[in-house]
């Protein structure tokens, strides 16, 4: 009845603004559609590079060579590609890493979530969040021209690029890490289970030894995991401090290359746009991409298969 | 009795070690942010004495006495014109759709997995993503688009998760009021879930948005070719950032030693935009973020 008191423009001018809405109510959803696959294209994107670029790679330098050879001079006279230097570096760059975080990591995470007071707790964990929140550049900076110098003092013959002290301090960059998820684990822990064995006598170093980690230990697995994988493809710090040697040793006062080190001094270096060392890059990149998604997979599985639901 | 004393031994002994352990793994945690303490304090003895007004209102120079940063601090500004916008509407759009409206399905979770995903995918495989497709495929070359649209896609999920989190929290009674006045499913969106959500969708922005200024490794793939670059004018040109001046000052301090001193100061001012980029996170966070 109301329409009938409205003039035929207005009226038409109703209708066009409910045509107008109906059309918004579908078309908004194609379009946030459309922004939500850009992650998945993101993803087909980086597999379709790595994958073309490396397949070019390996018509030129044999499957076989790239993976057994430990001799890698991408700009020799002879140039031979042999990844084993570069998974070398990355391999024990990440283990001393590890020797670092794992350790304070998780005893942090047990004093935060078992020990500590609410007052320290409100201190400790803003400070590891900004422990967390330092770009690795500066870190690198750190290991370069802090930690090496002090190192010298204790290991006399280190040389100036050495993967030993990157590795220390790319273990610091993922204490956070290790303890924040590892303290979310041990938290969700439920209490009964905590005060029933305190009722029973036990201490509480027994009660996180003996109930506490064996009921999180999934959630702290995963945690070491994606460690791992964090400094597998941590890329500055091991760039600056630890240089640019290709020898295949296990001498950690050396210096050595991890594979993200060697896709940035390619890339700043001049390496033509089609040679056999351009294509290296992504070998590179997709044997990294392959190691990281890998772990996080495994992280992922770990954290889902062996949860205990409380 | 003496079955007594041993049980009163053992008793101790093991609060002994309670004790020892806790002291032990406060020590361990204190490691940690004594690193945190000396990393600061050893970059601001270095580099402070560099800092001054002309230092960040000169151009880059080969001579240190002279050399400033004027063009990095532009060049870093430029970069998060192009990372704000393109993250904050690829970011929020997505947020939306996930939690708003995808059905719990295989879309979905494909999605979300994905999303976590390229969350771990290391940094230099998005800057190897950037010189392919942006530099080579797009022509951008090592421009502040190019570097722009590749820092975005890296810091995508930060603002992604972050969005979904602050809609999430949204409680489902004010949905309900909307659509029960008549509301339509986006007039909702628009007006009611949106706002409420805003402070959230912010903060986790803030966030990614520190996480782009400080990130090295991409940047430095897509090459940027110079030591000496001039302040640029426009999003085409090539241009260098904090963190990349950072790294080459860094490297060429073995040639000549104020280098570092140089890299030092810089880190000065990049943890300085980093605190109160922070800060302003947690601000919104606190001021702003209602609880129903």
């Amino acid at each position: 009845m109301a329409n009938n008191n409205l003039g035929v423009k207005e009226q038409i001018q109703q209708n066009l603004q409910k045509r107008n809405k109906r059309l918004m109510e579908k078309a908004v959803p194609l379009l946030l559609f459309t922004a939500a696959f850009i992650s998945v294209l993101t993803t087909i994107g980086i597999v379709l590079t790595l994958v073309f670029d490396t397949f070019q790679f390996f018509r030129k330098v044999p499957f076989w060579e790239f993976f057994t050879s430990t001799d890698l001079s991408p700009l020799g006279k002879d140039p031979s590609f042999g990844i084993l230097p570069l998974i070398n570096g990355t391999i024990i760059s990440s283990l001393i890493a590890m020797c670092v975080a794992i350790p304070i990591g998780l005893t942090s995470a047990i004093y935060l979530s078992e020990y500590a007071t609410d007052r320290v707790r409100k201190l400790v964990k803003p400070m590891m969040e900004v422990l967390a929140g330092i770009p690795t550049i500066v870190y690198g900076f750190f290991a370069y021209s802090f930690v090496t110098p002090i190192l010298t003092y204790i290991i006399p013959d280190l040389g100036a690029k050495n993967v030993l002290s990157p590795g220390i301090v790319m273990g610091i960059m993922i204490i956070p890490l290790v303890a924040s998820l590892s303290e979310d684990a041990m938290s969700s822990v439920p209490n009964s289970m905590r005060e029933g064995a305190l009722a029973l006598g036990a201490t509480r170093f027994e009660v996180t030894l003996k109930v506490i980690i064996p009921a999180a230990i999934s959630g702290i697995i995963a945690s070491f995991v994606l460690a791992v994988s964090r400094a597998i493809g941590e890329t500055m710090i091991v760039t600056i401090a630890s240089g640019s040697s290709k020898n295949f040793t296990f001498d950690i006062t050396e210096s050595m290359q991890t594979m993200t080190a060697y896709i940035v001094e390619f890339t700043s270096g001049d390496a033509g746009s089609g040679t056999v060392g351009y294509y290296s890059l992504y070998a590179v990149g997709f044997t990294l991409f392959f190691f990281t998604l890998i772990m996080n997979l495994i992280a992922q599985y770990i954290s889902r298969k062996f949860r205990e639901a409380y | 009795m003496k079955q007594n004393t041993d049980q009163m031994n053992r008793m101790k002994q093991r609060l002994l070690l309670n004790n020892l352990m806790k002291h032990s793994f406060l020590f361990l945690t204190l490691i940690a942010l004594a690193v945190l303490v000396i990393l600061i304090v050893q970059v601001f003895t270095q580099g402070i004495g560099w800092l001054d007004w002309n230092f960040l209102t000169s151009k880059l120079s080969l001579n240190p006495d002279r050399a400033g940063i004027l063009g990095v601090i532009v060049g870093t500004i430029l970069l998060m014109v192009v990372v704000g916008p393109v993250t904050m509407l690829l970011g929020i759009c997505t947020a939306i759709y996930l939690e708003e409206y995808a059905k719990k399905g295989r879309v979905h979770s494909f999605i979300q997995t994905n999303i976590s995903n390229l969350a771990g995918v290391p940094s230099v495989i998005f800057g190897l993503l950037g010189l392919t497709v942006f530099s080579r495929m797009f022509n951008l070359g090592s421009s502040i688009v190019a570097g722009g649209l590749t820092m975005s896609l890296l810091v995508l999920p930060i603002v992604v998760v972050a969005s979904q989190e602050a809609i999430r929290a949204v409680p489902q009674f004010l949905r309900e009021a909307s659509y029960g006045m008549g509301a339509t499913k986006w007039q909702t969106i628009r007006r009611i879930v949106l706002p409420a959500s805003l402070p959230g969708i912010l903060t986790g922005m803030i966030l990614s948005l520190s996480r782009a200024i400080g990130e090295t490794a991409p940047l430095v793939v897509l090459g940027i070719p110079v030591l000496i670059m001039p302040v640029p004018d426009s999003l085409m040109d090539d241009f260098t950032a904090l963190p990349i001046q950072i790294y080459y000052w860094t490297l060429d301090a073995v040639l000549t030693a104020e280098y570092a001193n140089l890299a030092a100061a810089t880190i000065i001012v990049l943890l300085i935009v980093l605190f109160i980029m922070n800060s302003a996170a947690i601000f919104i966070r606190n001021k702003f973020q209602k609880r129903y």
